[in-house]
């Protein structure tokens, strides 16, 4: 399933499909930001830049709802998030490298679409990892694999794992230049199917147009 | 039901790709047990009385040796913190986390038991007794103890804490999986120790999975 078909579910509204409004996040005693507000439809995306320790990863983990907000109201589809069907629309990716070391690259893409509960047959799974670059080491375990190649078994779910919204902290961290490319593409190509994208980078992305939001 | 039982195998296979860890937990129940004939001697009148207690604490330790890897690994990988955001309800996937730890640290107890416990000179009805009683009373400690892993997870020095907090709330089962042999052997039956159990078994399966995801969204915050 591509983004354009979950988005059908929503067609014909008169909303924005992500309306984030007066965000604000403190740790401790320190405020990280007030009032951030964007909103994005199908097709946009957003860059969230800001110096280090500015909360640009507390934003993303208020964003999908890890933590909450100090004030502040996050509507996917003009409903209150956390909600399950943002769940379902939604792919975070941390900076944690969110795979298990002693599985392979394959076993890893299969047990995590099946928690998911999304059907993933071993065909599609393999496609997704050979595009990341990764033939050849479906089944090795990811213990042995470098920190580069640990985070393209991560980005293979971005193609294992329909979603509509891709919220990608750091995504770019660790890729060499091939492969900073190819994940430039898999967002471009999202994007032209109706996805939407909410992006951390220090670097400028290999994707164009979208909206900035600096903190 | 799909994630639930995934999470289950998902479990398993990384318990298979690291059997050291729970053959940790097997090898503590079947030394330390051992241990105790050893050290008081051919006295079957003795072994034989403080057999059920023994058995009962040796149980509740190995199982608590296995708790801080219940969710640990996951939280230090990011693999919780997916499970948290997973359109599957994160409930669920933490009863079959729950049902892999049993499956893992209990069950093997429960198989061993009849066996080690005829280092105690315990006769077979006993010794049914005795396996029924770990039976109902080890996926007890997992759920209870799924609770204060979640709650200790990410904290420095959490493994003493998880104990301090974990084994005041075992005193139920250990007082009534204990009492049921006990009973048995002094003719009075063990029903009614077993039903008390079964209940608090079944208060825990329904309570425990939903106290641990509130827990461990709060750890994840």
């Amino acid at each position: 399933m591509t983004a354009r078909k979950l988005l059908r579910a929503g067609f014909g509204h008169n909303w924005t499909m992500l309306n984030v409004s007066g965000l604000a996040c403190s740790r401790g005693e320190r405020r990280l930001f007030t009032d951030v507000g964007f909103s994005l439809d199908p097709g946009e995306w957003l860059h969230v830049q800001g110096e280090n320790g500015a909360g640009k990863t507390s934003l993303m983990r208020l964003l999908v709802g890890l933590s909450p907000a100090d004030a502040g109201e996050i509507r996917w589809r003009d409903e209150p998030t956390p909600s399950a069907e943002f769940r379902r629309d939604l792919i975070y990716l941390g900076h944690h490298a969110a795979v298990k070391e002693d599985l392979t690259p394959l076993e890893n893409l299969l047990l995590a679409a099946a928690l998911d509960g999304v059907g993933l047959d071993e065909g599609t799974a393999l496609a997704a990892l050979v595009r990341l670059g990764l033939r050849g080491r479906e089944d090795l375990p990811v213990r042995v694999l470098s920190a580069g190649q640990k985070r393209r078994v991560l980005l293979a779910r971005l193609l294992t794992r329909p979603a509509l919204i891709w919220v990608l902290d750091e995504a770019f961290n660790a890729l060499d230049v091939a492969a900073v490319r190819q994940l430039g593409d898999l967002i471009a190509e999202h994007l032209a199917a109706g996805g939407m994208a909410v992006l951390t980078s220090h670097q400028p992305l290999p994707v164009p147009g979208g909206k900035t939001l600096v903190l | 039901m799909n994630a639930f039982l995934a999470t289950v195998r998902r479990d398993l296979l990384l318990a298979l790709r690291r059997k050291s860890e729970v053959l940790t937990a097997v090898f503590f129940f079947v030394i330390v047990t051992s241990l105790f004939p050893l050290g008081i001697g051919p006295e079957p009148v003795l072994l034989k009385k403080i057999a059920p207690g023994i058995l009962w604490v040796a149980a509740l330790l190995a199982t608590l040796l296995g708790l801080p890897r219940l969710f640990s690994a996951d939280h230090v990988d990011g693999t919780l913190e997916q499970m948290a955001l997973s359109p599957s309800p994160l409930g669920l996937l933490v009863a079959g986390k729950i049902l892999a730890h049993w499956l893992l640290c209990g069950l093997p107890l429960v198989l061993l038991a009849p066996v080690l416990g005829l280092q105690f000179d315990l006769d077979a009805s006993t010794l049914g007794i005795l396996t029924l009683a770990l039976l109902l009373g080890t996926p007890l400690l997992s759920l209870i103890g799924a609770i204060g892993a979640a709650l200790t997870l990410g904290v420095r020095g959490g493994g003493v804490l998880l104990a301090l907090l974990v084994l005041p709330l075992y005193i139920p089962a250990l007082i009534f999986g204990a009492g049921a042999v006990e009973a048995h052997s002094a003719g009075l039956g063990a029903g009614g120790h077993l039903s008390l159990l079964a209940a608090m078994l079944a208060l825990a399966g329904f309570f425990a999975p939903w106290a641990t995801t509130a827990a461990l969204r709060v750890a994840l915050e």
